[in-house]
């Protein structure tokens, strides 16, 4: 099983095909889901004729920017958590150094990387705030009585490259070339599993607030933040 | 596991309407609504939602019944909605009354929660759709029920024929002239400038409500008029029950009594959910983005009359006073400005709430709660506790309240925790406080002898 894993076979299947099988599902399912609710909306007659890009904008302003809302002021801890959070797990993938080096390979393209000390110190800050969002669904009680196997699961499915590529990196645990496999199937995963599962919050995000900025600030003149 | 703990209330509007429906009844009417008639809103609320639980502070209910999880707007989304989804309708008719008794009794749709969910998910509308449904199998209050059926035989919330109404407003008028030289409430007059459209309980039995705005109108001299025909009341009750049938036909009375007598604006009562029915649900229904003829309530009235100088204050208030922002003219329609502006000029002491305008804690009134009658009125009690501490720590005696609902609840609010406060509507506020010109003043007896 083990020579299965580590063999040149099967990493050059998860470093080639399923990449591309990988990018696919993510952005074919991510368009999919983005325009079949585009569509939806024209049957809810309630959703355009008061979009504005104005207050759209104002919304994602102030959702955005750490504390720019009234509730992100009142759990800073959580905001404070849920930003770097966010801001790592959408930056250290995209600016990680041996990243880069497979698109240049690949494509001939490159981009400044993050210097490997902060990129280390990202993923494990990651790896901590899914610590603290499975503690807070444990021991919060409001956030428990609304938790479902399918929470801990996301989580679980946004940690898993991370975990594993903090164990490649320091080569712990179980042997790099493993952890490596393991390490890039399950970062293929995570994307397919974006337009899939609540996971795609990072795309309704900008619809659902588009249309609360809007009719807060064009119907109901009052401030949605 | 946490439980939802919850007293026992009997309300045959529950308790005996559920046992006219079948279980197939049952399942076909949750998928209705949720398949044909809610589209991508709720696709996409149910879909972005992570359950994160950040709403739940928004919540006065969560908040005044200290922190319970089982009260959180999430929560109770979870309990009815997500319910039904998981079980695609397939709920026995005890599931069909926990989610009426969510929907209608444990939230008021004010809409607070949608501005601290960090995605703008409306959660007041998800809440109608469970009205929407109880509301179709006719599982609601009671109370509610009377009012929407009330709506669908008078065209009034509470059973006030047309010929009484238009004898209320003569016996208003009447006695209005005690106090108003020659004073006249003017009926059918066509082309005035404004339609006035009382709250039934105006003509019913808080006539001096009408009274009040009788004599603001012939102080700041205003072109009013109301109608003596049905249409003439502004409430909407069958926005509450989930009727959104009468709903619709109650307000395109509403516009068509403005049509009619050829007005420039209609100014609905000092009411939340009439100028929310008029403005928000009744005129989307009929399919227009904004009402179809300007549509105010009186609070931007008052602040005209007030700001243009045809109502000058003489005498200001000298009790510290603070407001209350109703949600349905303030998160909904951002009145509270002038709502402030106004309560500053009539007053000395204007003590503000805090957290203040669309931040405002509901009164736990809205939506209807306000008339379900004495089965339901604990809920009003310990929900509205985040309420009235709030408007306690003002140190304020006198709360300006420009919504009956609210008026009413913080009322009762204030007589259940044994405070020393008392509620007024901007109209009190203004009779009190404004100078009554010389010509339209009825001097005493004695007096009105002498002069020639």
């Amino acid at each position: 099983m083990y020579e299965f894993l580590t063999s040149i076979g099967v990493y050059n299947f998860l470093k080639g095909p399923m990449v591309w099988i990988a990018f696919i599902v993510f952005i074919c399912g991510s368009v999919y889901r983005v325009i079949s609710l585009i569509m939806l909306a024209k049957k809810d007659k309630v959703v355009y004729p008061y979009l504005s890009l104005k207050y759209a904008f104002r919304s994602f302003l102030h959702w955005l920017i750490p504390f720019g809302s009234r509730n992100m002021r009142l759990h800073p801890w959580m905001t404070f958590f849920a930003f770097i959070f966010h801001i790592g797990l959408l930056f250290t993938p995209v600016f990680l150094y041996p990243h880069i080096v497979l698109w240049h390979k690949a494509w001939g393209i490159r981009w400044g990387s993050l210097p490997e000390n902060i990129a280390d110190i990202m993923t494990l800050i990651v790896i901590l705030c899914c610590i603290f969002f499975i503690l807070r669904r444990i021991f919060a009680s409001e956030v428990r009585f609304v938790t479902y196997a399918s929470d801990y699961l996301i989580i679980a499915i946004a940690a898993a490259p991370f975990i594993t590529g903090f164990l490649a990196f320091h080569q712990l645990v179980v042997p790099y070339r493993l952890m490596l496999m393991l390490h890039i199937l399950l970062g293929e995963i995570m994307l397919m599993a974006i337009p899939f599962t609540r996971l795609s919050h990072m795309l309704s995000f900008w619809l659902t607030r588009a249309h609360t900025g809007s009719e807060f600030g064009v119907f109901r003149h009052s401030k949605d933040y | 596991m946490i439980k939802m703990q919850r007293k026992t209330v009997s309300d045959p509007g529950f308790d005996e309407t559920v046992k006219n429906l079948t279980p197939e009844k049952i399942t076909q009417t949750i998928n209705y609504v949720l398949e044909k008639e809610a589209a991508a809103r709720l696709k996409a609320y149910v879909e972005t939602c992570i359950h994160c639980g950040l709403c739940n502070e928004a919540c006065h209910f969560y908040v005044s019944y200290d922190r319970d999880p089982s009260y959180a707007p999430v929560a109770k989304v979870r309990q009815t909605i997500w319910d039904m989804m998981k079980k695609k309708g397939k709920v026995d008719a005890e599931t069909l009354k926990m989610y009426a008794r969510i929907g209608f009794t444990e939230c008021n749709i004010c809409r607070r929660c949608s501005m601290y969910c960090p995605f703008g998910i409306d959660i007041g509308y998800m809440m109608n759709l469970v009205r929407r449904i109880c509301g179709l199998l006719k599982v609601a209050p009671l109370y509610l029920q009377d009012q929407g059926y009330s709506h669908m035989y008078t065209y009034t919330q509470s059973w006030v024929a047309q010929d009484d109404w238009v004898d209320t407003v003569q016996f208003v008028e009447e006695e209005l002239r005690m106090d108003i030289k020659n004073a006249r409430i003017p009926l059918d007059k066509e082309g005035a400038e404004i339609m006035y459209s009382p709250h039934s309980l105006e003509a019913k039995f808080k006539t001096n409500l009408l009274s009040n705005i009788a004599k603001i109108m012939s102080v700041a001299r205003a072109d009013w008029t109301m109608p003596s025909f049905d249409g003439w009341d502004s409430t909407n009750q069958a926005m509450h029950v989930g009727d959104n049938e009468t709903m619709g036909m109650v307000e395109r009375m509403h516009f068509n009594a403005g049509f009619r007598l050829k007005v420039k604006k209609i100014v609905t009562s000092e009411c939340g959910h009439s100028f929310r029915a008029a403005v928000y649900d009744g005129s989307r229904s009929l399919g227009w983005k904004e009402p179809p003829i300007t549509y105010i309530q009186p609070t931007q009235l008052f602040y005209e009359f007030v700001r243009d100088g045809r109502i000058k204050i003489a005498n200001k208030l000298k009790e510290p006073v603070t407001v209350q922002d109703p949600c349905s003219i303030v998160r909904n329609r951002g009145l509270g400005g002038m709502l402030r502006s106004v309560v500053k000029a009539a007053c000395e002491d204007f003590r503000d709430v805090k957290p203040r305008l669309e931040h405002n804690y509901c009164c736990t009134a809205g939506s209807g709660v306000i008339n379900y009658g004495p089965p339901w009125k604990f809920i009003r009690m310990e929900g509205g506790r985040a309420k009235i501490e709030q408007l306690h720590a003002t140190g304020a005696k006198i709360v300006i309240a420009p919504c009956h609902s609210c008026h009413k609840t913080i009322e009762e609010l204030i007589a259940y925790y044994k405070l020393d406060m008392h509620v007024m509507f901007i109209s009190e506020l203004l009779v009190k406080t404004m100078e009554i010109p010389e010509d339209l003043q009825v001097l005493p007896p004695g007096k009105a002898e002498a002069s020639p």
